[in-house]
């Protein structure tokens, strides 16, 4: 579980009027099932989608906080805590784990100081275990933003780590 | 015309290892030189070879560099586009003749034994250009369906094909559309699941990202068969260059009328809309892939009703795999009998695997139905590197087995593999060498259910953790021999109990490694060892003395103070302060540390 940080919601008027717009585009389709892409939309304003970001959600579309809450929590692409400003993705796919992907994922762990899912105190780096990310060629890989490293062995977390601090 | 086409791999594989970069400046370089008239830059979808990635091939010589880096743009510029010499340091070492001639890639061990139908126009067509998969017969086969055959002979000519679902159950992909089609209803629906979950495959994202147009056209036409004007492909958000490489082959497909309303001038109204998955294994399965698409939580339904019956949004609905659609506009145009007449009886055609783990050859291989698991991994896959022992292949992701090596020789299909306890799966192949602990593989796979179960069925729900601790007390080094049969107890009872194939499928890595395996569960519930050496509650760090040169290195280094001895002589380790983080063995600088 994803440690509970305390960062009071601080979104913008802007963005609530992105969010707002988008939602009204959504509903211009007129199509059946918008509640992810639009949990997708606000996730790609707000960073993650705290109460509030919910609440506009369920108001517009017409539906209970509730159910915008439990669909939010069924996939692991949706935060409702935010993330680093540098998120870091260790593959836990099979062809990673079996080169040795689960070292490098314990050593960003006691590095960091934190647990997968979680974000170090100064919000700079958070620390989730993916899934597959279809480069297993490169295994194990951990991404940081962006950015794609393969072949990571243990010792060079620190290194890697250090490049954006 | 070109005197020269340079072909750079631009799927993720390579991606990630800064092929576009590399691309954009070959783009650049062949424009300061004015040769953009002469020498062709573009970008495909995966070569499959994705262990020597980044990949380029220069044709009209079909050169092919392997893990080019952007400092080596300017060489193969300068020396093998201006200057006709090729950049020998460069090339995939079995493209080379012992003469030092340049042999085709297709006589190289990797590509000489596979069969291309599905992964046909992976690394040979830009995927962003429509009129490229045009030039390759593309819509050709919509064409022939919607001007020459009536719906019923669609059916009729798929399902003497033999193709089956590659989405790992292997369901007739003709059956289903019939049932669909034989559905009362006026609005029905064509869906397409690209939502690969199963760790470890890789292979619909490389058709999405190699040959779009190829899906679109086989929805088309499965929309045609079961009388469908409206499609989905519902696919991973965590693969945004298949994300954005559909989008691009849906607008064109559009523009070129290929879909939309009248199609080929036939009446035949067909559109395609993705829908992004947000992170949820479950929804690979086809209720709750449809459930996921309606907007909810992606539980799964109860079957019956059937999909082709009562499917998405409630009305009949066909759902078949990325891989399934792409041998389908084949099919139509080179008949049921060619398809027929490769694989084996009851499992026709070719199966994309992606190849992962402990192998040479990473990446994506297509091979004939009935090709034996020992021609793919020492064949194919040039075997374990570093002089390992293979000890195991894992089929079927966390739904499959393991299939050990003694069984090496069996010819791969359906059911052979469900015969020796293991799936097709999608087709990730994971291959395992000494170093790995069958009971930790287990336990991983174990680990990815208990997080991935949507928490409808009881069974699954709590039964897949339960069985979780149950394996963690194994690797712990606390469990009995009892446990063990307690174990296999609970596996049977999940897979009855539960609604959908993730909770039915769950407790197969358990069953298989406790199945071929069993003598390794025993050694740690016995001996308390882990033959393996990786379950780390149960190793044992130990110093060579004759090694060590006592430079005090690890002791320096361990965290919890663990390494006594004087400089110059040889440390010893106190087991009862050991934590075993392996930090000792790690810096060693002599090999004097060993797992025991």
């Amino acid at each position: 579980m994803a440690k509970k940080i305390d960062v009071p919601f601080n979104g913008t008027k802007e963005q609530e009027e992105k969010l707002r717009a988008a939602l009204s585009d959504l509903k211009k389709r007129g199509d059946n099932g918008l509640m992810i892409a639009a949990l997708q939309k606000a996730q790609d304003i707000y960073g993650y989608l705290p109460e509030a970001v919910q609440q506009i959600i369920a108001d517009e579309l017409g539906v209970s906080l509730a159910e915008v809450y439990g669909v939010a929590t069924f996939y692991a692409q949706f935060s409702l805590y935010p993330k680093g400003q540098y998120k870091i993705g260790v593959c836990l796919g099979t062809a990673c784990y079996v080169k040795g992907s689960g070292d490098v994922y314990k050593k960003l762990c006691d590095t960091l100081k934190i647990e997968g899912g979680q974000c170090t105190d100064d919000l700079k780096f958070s620390l989730d275990a993916t899934r597959c990310i279809g480069c297993c060629g490169l295994a194990p890989v951990m991404t940081v933003n962006d950015d794609v490293y393969g072949k990571v062995t243990p010792d060079e977390i620190e290194g890697i780590l250090a490049k954006y601090n | 015309m070109f005197r020269s086409h340079i072909l750079v791999c631009g799927g993720t594989g390579c991606t990630s290892g800064n092929s576009m970069k590399i691309y954009e400046a070959l783009v650049d370089r062949i424009k300061k030189e004015g040769l953009e008239n002469e020498v062709h830059v573009t970008k495909t979808g995966c070569f499959g070879l994705c262990a020597y990635g980044p990949i380029m091939i220069v044709y009209p010589e079909g050169a092919f560099y392997s893990q080019v880096k952007l400092e080596d743009v300017d060489e193969i510029v300068n020396e093998h586009i201006i200057k006709g010499r090729i950049v020998t340091r460069l090339l995939y070492k079995e493209t080379v003749g012992e003469d030092g001639s340049i042999k085709a890639l297709n006589d190289t061990n990797f590509y000489k034994k596979q069969h291309r139908v599905a992964l046909r126009n992976c690394g040979v067509i830009n995927p962003e250009k429509i009129e490229e998969y045009i030039a390759y017969d593309g819509y050709e086969a919509l064409g022939k369906v919607l001007t020459e055959m009536t719906p019923q002979d669609v059916i009729d000519v798929i399902s003497k094909s033999g193709l089956r679902g590659r989405g790992g159950a292997g369901f007739p992909t003709g059956r289903k559309w019939q049932f669909a089609k034989n559905s009362p209803g006026k609005k029905k629906y064509v869906c397409c699941n690209a939502d690969e979950g199963d760790p470890g495959a890789f292979m619909d994202r490389s058709i999405l990202e190699g040959d779009p147009h190829a899906v679109i056209e086989a929805m088309a036409i499965a929309a045609y068969a079961i009388g469908s004007d409206q499609g989905y492909i519902y696919v991973r958000a965590e693969y945004p260059i298949a994300v954005q490489r559909l989008t691009i082959a849906i607008k064109q497909a559009r523009e070129y009328g290929l879909l939309g309303k009248n199609i080929f001038n036939s009446g035949f109204n067909f559109d395609l809309d993705i829908r992004l998955g947000a992170g949820a294994f479950v929804c690979g399965e086809e209720t709750a892939l449809m459930t996921s698409i309606e907007g909810h939580r992606g539980e799964p339904r109860p079957r019956p009703p059937f999909p082709a019956v009562k499917g998405l949004f409630g009305k009949p609905t066909i759902l078949n795999n990325v891989e399934t659609y792409a041998n389908v506009p084949q099919i139509i145009l080179k008949g049921a009998d060619w398809f027929a007449s490769m694989g084996t009886e009851k499992s026709r055609g070719t199966k994309v695997f992606a190849l992962g783990g402990k192998i040479h050859n990473t990446g994506l291989v297509e091979i004939p139905m009935g090709t034996t698991m020992r021609e793919i991994i020492y064949d194919i896959g040039g075997g374990c590197p570093n002089g390992k022992k293979f000890k195991a292949a894992q089929t079927g992701g966390p739904s499959g087995g393991c299939i050990p090596a003694h069984l090496i020789d069996t010819p791969i299909d359906y059911d052979n593999l469900i015969k020796i306890g293991s799936m097709m799966g999608s087709g990730g192949l994971i291959v395992m060498d000494e170093d790995n602990c069958m009971v930790d593989i287990a336990k991983f796979f174990l680990e990815f259910t208990v997080d991935e179960s949507c928490g409808k069925c009881t069974a699954c729900r709590i039964g897949t953790k339960r069985l979780y601790e149950m394996l963690c007390k194994v690797t712990d080094g606390t469990a009995t021999m009892e446990d063990l049969d307690k174990m296999e107890e609970l596996c049977y009872y999940i897979k009855e109990n539960s609604l959908c194939g993730l909770g039915q499928t769950a407790p197969n890595p358990v069953l298989s490694t406790l199945h071929y395996f069993r003598d390794e569960y025993e050694a740690h519930v016995r001996d308390k060892r882990c033959p393996a050496g990786v379950c780390k509650k149960l190793l044992r760090y130990q110093i060579v003395a004759d090694k060590c040169k006592g430079c005090t290195l690890c002791a320096r280094n361990c965290p919890v103070g663990a390494i006594s001895g004087t400089v110059k002589e040889p440390h010893v380790i106190d087991p009862n302060k050991c934590i075993k983080c392996g930090v000792c063995m790690e810096k060693c600088k002599f090999g004097a540390i060993i797992k025991a």
